[in-house]
């Protein structure tokens, strides 16, 4: 890290951006009474037979406990599925130029003389733009129709701040009062106040777009490793210990008391719902029927736990995780981009080819977002600075298949700053999501919303 | 002259605990009760003016037995402090410091020093219950705050509102309270000056005020005008109309449940005024205050939570888990979230009540009981009222009383068929009872 000095107004945007994770904290208190999680329309027959069936036959019932059982079943309860909206963040700013290469515009080779791409696979709908070698996955499914290619995604006066630009597209505004995520207010919404799982973020922390002001949301590394134990405690004992979280959690009365006794009810439920995955000697509890990338990144095993949890019907709304990668790459553009876009890529492919094994596949869309693409003109230790357009994706068997706005080329389509100017701006996605995917109002999200283009979102 | 109600009420040592957890850490062995003998005068008095500092219990190391490199090791500031939570003799001293640190909300990701953090931590100890307006200076040329702020990057040449802003909105005033842009932007003026430089492998150093970076022209400010510099700017802030209102509520919230009614309010405000800015007498008041021993209960922070389970257990800091598990239960010292600290009101989620149920489960591992050796009743009421006991007793709802019976009642059945089980099941049941208390609201809450 350089000198803070040079940073100038970077502690509020950053602090800003802190906030907008922690506004989701303010759990409130389930109360008696309150229904159980709008369920995804499986049977109990057909829950038992995905989910715990499986289960069962690795854990054994003693160490599952009877509370937990029924509130799993109850949880996959009646209500029809929803679809589901998966945010796939490449953070850092991805080079649009070289994920979208576009070698078709005689200007690209005079811009990236050391790193301009040559070769590879064009795209149907431009044929001056060709897929990075590295995303193979996703010019595979592209191939077959489920993918649509946001090829220059953004905004007007792009910041250049990572967080500040972040920010905006977390909250789905050119804002930086706001500290609500875009998920978090379309689940508050239409979310249900004792259903933590609605909004899910596969990460350390919780993803700033899911932040929400009144429903819970929950924050997991992966459905295996919500895990709880007590030293030298084991079997049955440990089973009636961990079934016991829940009876911790009643009212008193007293509001503060209250209020940890409704997430110690949401902790109690949560851990039910992701008991069937949890893992054991460092196997997750769950199958994949298709093979991940082998990798040590988290990416490739969080997509397949969230492909096991629509599996198994638990009430999933919205998703957030960060894909693999350094994509800031103000140095050694080539190596490091084309190492995370590839993993991401793979990792995606397999997600969908899971999904497609499953019969989840026409439930679950992929958003794959940047904070800005790069600087047309690479700078002079092959890499590039921060710019304006960026590159994004919509993937899944629903997805439109068409491409949002289009690459404006490199002789009339840059900035005075040289940066790729937006063709398509990322709130009207967002706006077309809600509406198109989600089945919400986007005026109830997205402040403006009527000010922004729709684009036909799903097939 | 409006008087603030003091507490009449029998004084115990619930009452005591009760304080202790609000002016500190909660109890160690013994101290509720010893408290409690000294009346609620005495008890007070004996928080707000401790004497000298004197550490009590075994010196903080980590788990290879190093000691601490506070300055340097990743995470050991965080250890540092709450070493001094746990062994401090003056826990009031030391939770002020927590308040101050909440206040003025600085964060090493903008420091990136961890000497600048703990510089400005030891200003919040020393300074914590004197006079805010000297606080308040100290802050303003604090080095910490200088970088986190940009205090330093704010001159004559290139004005920076960030330090101008924060310190009204957040500090002193309240957002949108009895200030305009045109007073940040004037504010900012003022307090332009201060510098530091930038010396590569060693980071910020030699911070100063030169006046020739200072903008020496008239300003207006709150409708006064000057050729106003820092100190005026702070002063200006600390004798706005709106300022002791501020002070009194924001102060109040981190001891006491809800508002104060508006008797309580305005007379805390003469205190505070008639102290001349003073902290330590609107402190005791609010210390002596009914609200705090009749009102509700307050969630405990993650750190707060952690050193009253050492406390309770006369355990020292001897890993180094608790600046993670800290941050999982969301509250790494030195890194507030965010400008405002920490959200007093939102500690708790999925995920961080997850943290605590991991920091209680490393508090416990070294009591933990063997289930091959170790001996324990075959009777639920017994194990309860053991583990109860290994707490030293702390109050529990009936629900919660309940839930632990029906969970070892719940254990013991299981064990019914097997003498090796009636043995080791109870042991186990009296590891997890110790655990869900913990973890329990109760414990979550004081």
């Amino acid at each position: 890290m350089s000198s803070c000095n040079h940073c100038t107004g970077l502690s509020r945007s950053r602090l800003l951006h802190r906030a907008a994770a922690e506004a989701g904290r303010g759990l409130p208190a389930i109360e008696p009474g309150m229904p159980l999680p709008a369920g995804t329309g499986l049977t109990r027959r057909s829950f038992v037979a995905q989910g715990l069936g499986a289960f069962l036959a690795v854990y054994g019932a003693s160490r599952l406990g009877l509370d937990a059982f029924d509130a799993g079943i109850a949880a996959a309860a009646t209500s029809p599925p929803q679809q589901v909206l998966v945010s796939v963040f490449l953070e850092g700013g991805a080079d649009a130029m070289s994920v979208l290469s576009p070698q078709g515009d005689p200007l690209y080779a005079k811009v990236r003389p050391k790193l301009a791409l040559a070769g590879g696979v064009p795209l149907a709908e431009d044929e001056r733009l060709f897929w990075h070698p590295a995303a193979a996955g996703l010019t595979q499914l592209y191939g077959e129709r489920k993918v649509s290619v946001m090829p220059a995604i953004g905004y007007t006066h792009a910041d250049q701040s990572h967080f500040t630009s972040r920010h905006y597209w977390e909250v789905g505004a050119t804002s930086t009062e706001i500290r609500t995520g875009w998920l978090g207010r379309y689940l508050d919404a239409v979310g249900t106040l004792d259903n933590p799982l609605q909004g899910l973020s596969l990460d350390d922390t919780l993803a700033p777009a899911l932040a929400t002001a009144k429903v819970p949301v929950a924050s997991i590394d992966g459905p295996d490793r919500y895990d709880f134990w007590s030293s030298r405690v084991w079997g049955q004992v440990e089973a009636r210990m961990l079934d016991a979280i829940g009876s911790l959690g009643k009212p008193s009365g007293d509001a503060s008391y209250d209020t940890v006794a409704g997430v110690t009810a949401q902790v109690d439920r949560l851990r039910s719902q992701l008991l069937p995955f949890q893992s054991v000697d460092d196997k997750p509890g769950f199958t994949s029927p298709v093979t991940y990338p082998a990798s040590d990144d988290a990416f490739p095993r969080r997509l397949a736990g969230l492909a096991a949890m629509l599996g198994a019907g638990l009430p999933l709304r919205v998703v957030a995780l960060t894909a693999p990668g350094h994509y800031d790459t103000h140095s050694n553009q080539a190596g490091d981009l084309a190492q995370g876009l590839q993993l991401t890529s793979d990792s995606l492919l397999a997600f969908q080819r899971d999904l497609e094994a499953r019969g989840l596949a026409d439930r679950v869309l992929v958003h794959v977002w940047s904070e800005f693409g790069r600087r047309a003109q690479e700078n002079g230790d092959a890499g590039t600075d921060h710019g304006a357009a960026g590159v994004g994706f919509l993937i899944g068997s629903r997805a439109k298949a068409q491409m949002v706005g289009e690459f404006p080329g490199l002789a009339k389509g840059l900035d005075d700053d040289g940066n790729v100017t937006a063709t398509a701006d990322f709130r009207g996605v967002y706006a077309s999501l809600l509406e198109q995917w989600l089945g919400v109002d986007a005026g109830r999200v997205i402040p403006g919303a009527s000010s922004f283009q729709r684009t036909s979102v799903v097939a | 002259m409006p008087q603030v109600a003091a507490y009449r009420g029998a004084f115990g040592a619930a009452q005591a605990e009760r304080l202790l957890w609000r002016a500190g850490f909660g109890p160690r062995k013994g101290e509720a009760e010893a408290l409690a003998r000294l009346g609620l005068d005495g008890a007070v008095h004996a928080l707000t003016h401790p004497g000298p500092e004197r550490l009590v219990g075994p010196a903080p190391h980590d788990e290879k037995g190093n000691p601490l490199a506070p300055y340097d090791a990743w995470g050991a500031d965080h250890l540092w402090w709450l070493d001094r939570m746990v062994r401090t003799s003056r826990p009031l001293v030391e939770r002020m410091a927590l308040v101050w640190h909440d206040w003025f909300a600085t964060s090493n990701d903008g420091v990136d020093s961890q000497r600048l953090m703990l510089n400005q931590n030891g200003l919040f100890r020393t300074r914590g219950l004197g006079s805010f307006h000297s606080l308040l200076l100290e802050v303003t040329k604090d080095p910490a705050m200088l970088l986190w702020l940009n205090g330093s990057d704010n001159s004559r040449f290139a004005p920076n509102e960030n330090y101008a802003r924060e310190m009204m909105e957040l500090f002193t005033l309240g957002a949108g309270r009895g200030y305009t842009e045109t007073d940040v932007r004037e504010q900012a003026r003022a307090l332009t000056g201060f510098r530091n430089d930038w010396r590569n492998g060693v980071g910020s150093v030699n911070f100063r005020y030169d006046p020739k970076w200072h903008d020496p022209g008239q300003k207006t400010i709150f409708g006064h005008r000057g050729p106003y510099a820092w100190r005026d700017s702070v002063r200006l802030a600390v004798a706005h109309a709106d300022h002791p209102s501020f002070f009194v509520r924001k102060l109040w919230s981190y001891f006491v449940a809800g508002e104060p009614d508006a008797h309580t309010q305005a007379a805390l405000e003469h205190l505070y005024l008639s102290s001349g800015t003073d902290v330590r007498p609107v402190v005791t008041a609010i210390l002596k205050h009914p609200a705090l021993y009749s009102g509700g209960r307050l969630t405990k922070s993650p750190v707060v939570y952690t050193a009253g389970l050492l406390r309770r257990l006369g355990r020292g800091i001897d890993t180094s888990a608790w600046t993670w598990l800290d941050a999982m239960a969301g509250q790494q010292l030195f890194y507030p979230p965010n400008v405002a600290g920490w959200d007093d009101t939102r500690w708790l989620d999925t995920a961080t009540w997850r943290g605590r149920w991991w920091i209680a489960q490393y508090v416990l591992q070294p009591y933990a009981l063997d289930p091959g050796k170790a001996a324990q009743p075959y009777d639920a009421a017994k194990l309860v009222e053991s583990a109860l006991a290994f707490w030293r007793k702390p109050a529990l709802s009936p629900s919660t009383h309940t839930a632990l019976q029906a969970f070892a009642q719940n254990a013991l059945a299981d064990a019914r068929d097997a003498a090796w089980k009636r043995k080791q099941y109870a042991v186990m049941a009296q590891n997890a009872l110790r655990h869900l208390i913990a973890v329990s609201p109760d414990l979550q809450t004081a």
